[in-house]
């Protein structure tokens, strides 16, 4: 296997073990999948108290996806993109989680200056590309991304995350068909988390397995245990050597579940309580933990510190900022419209 | 001054921005082998090969979303749309994310890419072929759209459109491919913004764009000509941002005037104009601005439908007479 830096962690070089994750990595990665669930749980407080305006979609219950990916991948090197469950996206790709609540806040410190809210983080020094809000849109913004690496010949790959809905969108094949047949280097991720806002993927699509479909474009595809991070990060591994080893596109479903409503706005009517309780029993950070416990490299104790040590963290440093952070001047309302000072909108021969 | 067509004027600025910047590309469907049904990138794929002059297939929303992504990290698509009507497709991925994504990013991105399209009625190709889309793009905030109604700016209105930051849209129009007229031999930038007086005059302001420059010349002439009115001929080659300037001091001038528009006329160019001569020129006019419109009907197929539905030059000398009491009356 042609290993490239970055997603080999610090044990074994070696054919098996680069689909390993090593104790250090793996706690490292808890840690950072609780923190997610306690910044997304946060932000469901802020928004209760109003502190927090628009549409707000959360990640809780489906934190191993985004993680085991990018820990395959590089993140901050590697351009990623996706829709409006984006917040953690973010900071995993490298974002300041300050700057990301300040932006929920709608703050002028807000990772988008608080013209974009919590469906349009973007992070572009940490190559973070967006989070879009017109399901299937970032499809094709993938695409154009890889066709600008592929021009540049550069070592990078495009990710992008979207939920199993998109694939239901225009954009979903039409990009897949262009990926395919220009050889871009694209890995597509799909959260399958079973809800297209409150409809049930057995109810709006015909093929469930999603990683089949893209074989209508003779992409090679595969599915993991999107609640597993270990599983996620072993065939993100081979995803994304795939793709940056210049076999173009790459399609990874993984299978996950969403705790939260599609958005805040909503009742959770469409789903049972009972399945919501199944799935709870295969949450992604328990996995990883219990793991983690049983192979005598964690205890609960330390586990209950880190939490509190994160709860701290949210509270002191992130929440803060984002409310102490001043609100953007009115006067700038019509500054980011269009480029300023463009020399080419005078003509003449510049 | 070489006297060049529309198309070659287009083909020449592809061209040259091709050949100063590796970062552009341009794609679209049928403009690589084939040469681009409008020969606009004639030649150009033999040139600068498959990985610059993209074929496309069939998918106006995904290609015109991938241009976007390229833009994003720095590569410099001009879009061929094949026709206007089609670009109702990829509306989606223009509107949504090129006009928007330098906003709602804080100004961290921006989608400069360039989007060109024939628009227009042209020859009995009935109602999915005949749309006119200018209207739709110049109510979205952070796009320019520019038209132009002669070769000189179709040339320099797409060399500063691929290096300037913000998205463009190009109006063309099916029947002015192969008009011919002069482009400066040297390189040309034409501004993305303001307007041109086609022709000077002193008693009624005739504001057109892209093919109605060009009834409004016919009906300057026949004014001129029967009539001694003598009518300024304003060319809005640029309809997003307006020039509200260029406007105001030509009413200034004529105290008098006839928006004309090839498209329908509700909530359009025409209807843009009347806003700004009411806002801002009330007090200069001596009579009731006009607009001159097409019939709000989709195109028909029929020939004589289809002609009665878009104005023409006898429209608009009949719109200018009807400001003028007395004179027109034979």
């Amino acid at each position: 296997m042609n290993v490239m830096p970055g997603y080999v962690r610090e044990e074994g070089m070696g054919e098996q073990n680069t689909l390993l994750l090593s104790v250090t990595d793996k706690k490292r990665l808890l840690r950072e999948m609780l923190y997610a669930r306690r910044f997304e749980e946060r932000c469901y407080e802020a928004y209760v108290e109003r502190k927090i305006g628009g549409f707000l979609h959360l990640y809780s219950g489906q934190e191993a996806c985004a993680h085991g990916v990018l820990e395959a991948a590089r993140p901050g090197f590697d351009y990623v993109i996706t829709g409006y469950r984006d917040h953690i996206h973010a900071i995993k790709c490298g974002a300041d989680p300050r700057e990301v609540m300040a932006e929920l806040y709608g703050k002028e410190t807000g990772s988008s200056r608080g013209r974009g809210g919590s469906m349009h983080i973007f992070d572009v020094k940490h190559r973070f590309m967006g989070g879009y809000a017109l399901v299937g849109g970032p499809f094709p913004l993938a695409a154009g991304i890889a066709k600008g690496i592929k021009m540049k010949g550069g070592e990078e790959i495009s990710i992008c995350f979207l939920g199993d809905a998109a694939n239901n969108q225009g954009t979903f094949h039409e990009s897949l068909n262009m990926a395919k047949i220009w050889e871009l280097p694209v890995l597509y991720v799909c959260e399958n988390n079973l809800y297209g806002i409150g409809t049930r993927i057995d109810r709006s699509t015909a093929v469930l397995d999603q990683y089949k479909r893209a074989a209508a474009y003779d992409i090679p595809a595969s599915q993991a245990d999107g609640q597993d991070v270990e599983a996620v990060y072993a065939a993100a591994v081979k995803a994304v050597e795939h793709v940056r080893s210049g076999n173009g596109p790459y399609f990874l479903e993984l299978k996950t579940y969403r705790y939260r409503g599609h958005s805040m706005s909503d009742s959770n009517a469409y789903r049972s309580k009972e399945e919501e309780r199944e799935w709870l029993k295969r949450d992604p950070i328990h996995i990883l933990r219990n793991r983690l416990i049983d192979a005598n490299a964690l205890t609960l104790d330390e586990f209950k510190a880190m939490d509190q040590e994160i709860l701290d963290e949210i509270e002191n440093e992130v929440v803060r900022f984002a409310e102490e952070s001043p609100e953007p001047a009115v006067e700038d309302l019509e500054k980011y419209v269009l480029a300023e000072d463009d020399p080419y909108v005078r003509g003449g021969r510049v | 001054m070489a006297q060049m067509r529309y198309w070659e004027a287009i083909r020449r600025a592809h061209d040259e921005e091709l050949a100063h910047d590796p970062m552009v590309i341009a794609m679209g469907e049928d403009i690589g082998v084939a040469g681009g049904t409008y020969k606009a990138t004639q030649g150009l794929y033999e040139k600068y090969g498959p990985e610059r002059i993209i074929d496309t297939p069939i998918s106006e929303n995904g290609y015109t979303g991938i241009g976007i992504g390229a833009s994003f990290v720095g590569v410099k698509p001009i879009i061929e749309i094949m026709s206007v009507n089609f670009a109702w497709l990829a509306t989606d991925q223009i509107v949504n994310t090129a006009a928007k994504v330098r906003y709602m990013s804080g100004g961290q991105l921006s989608a400069p890419i360039v989007i060109r399209s024939p628009g227009g009625t042209a020859h009995q190709l009935g109602a999915q072929h005949s749309a006119r889309m200018e209207k739709v793009f110049m109510g979205v905030a952070g796009l320019r759209v520019v038209t132009p109604s002669n070769p000189r700016q179709a040339y320099g209105l797409l060399k500063s459109a691929v290096r300037c930051q913000d998205p463009v849209f190009i109006n063309e129009h099916e029947l002015m491919y192969n008009m011919k007229g002069e482009v400066p031999d040297e390189e040309y930038f034409h501004p993305l913004e303001g307007s041109e007086v086609a022709r000077p005059g002193r008693d009624v302001t005739l504001l057109g764009y892209n093919i109605s420059v060009h009834w409004c010349l016919q009906a300057a002439d026949v004014l001129s000509r029967e009539h001694g009115i003598e009518a300024e001929v304003l060319d809005l080659y640029a309809l997003s941002p307006l020039d509200r300037e260029g406007i105001k001091a030509s009413v200034a001038r004529t105290h008098k005037a006839v928006v004309v528009e090839e498209a329908e006329a509700p909530v359009g160019v025409g209807a843009e104009v009347m806003a700004i001569l009411n806002e801002e020129c009330f007090f200069e006019l001596d009579a009731p601005p006009r607009r001159v419109s097409a019939a709000n009907v989709p195109i028909p197929y029929n020939r004589t439908l289809e002609k009665a539905a878009i104005p023409n030059a006898r429209d608009v000398v009949q719109a200018v007479l009807s400001l003028f009491p007395g004179k027109g009356r034979n």
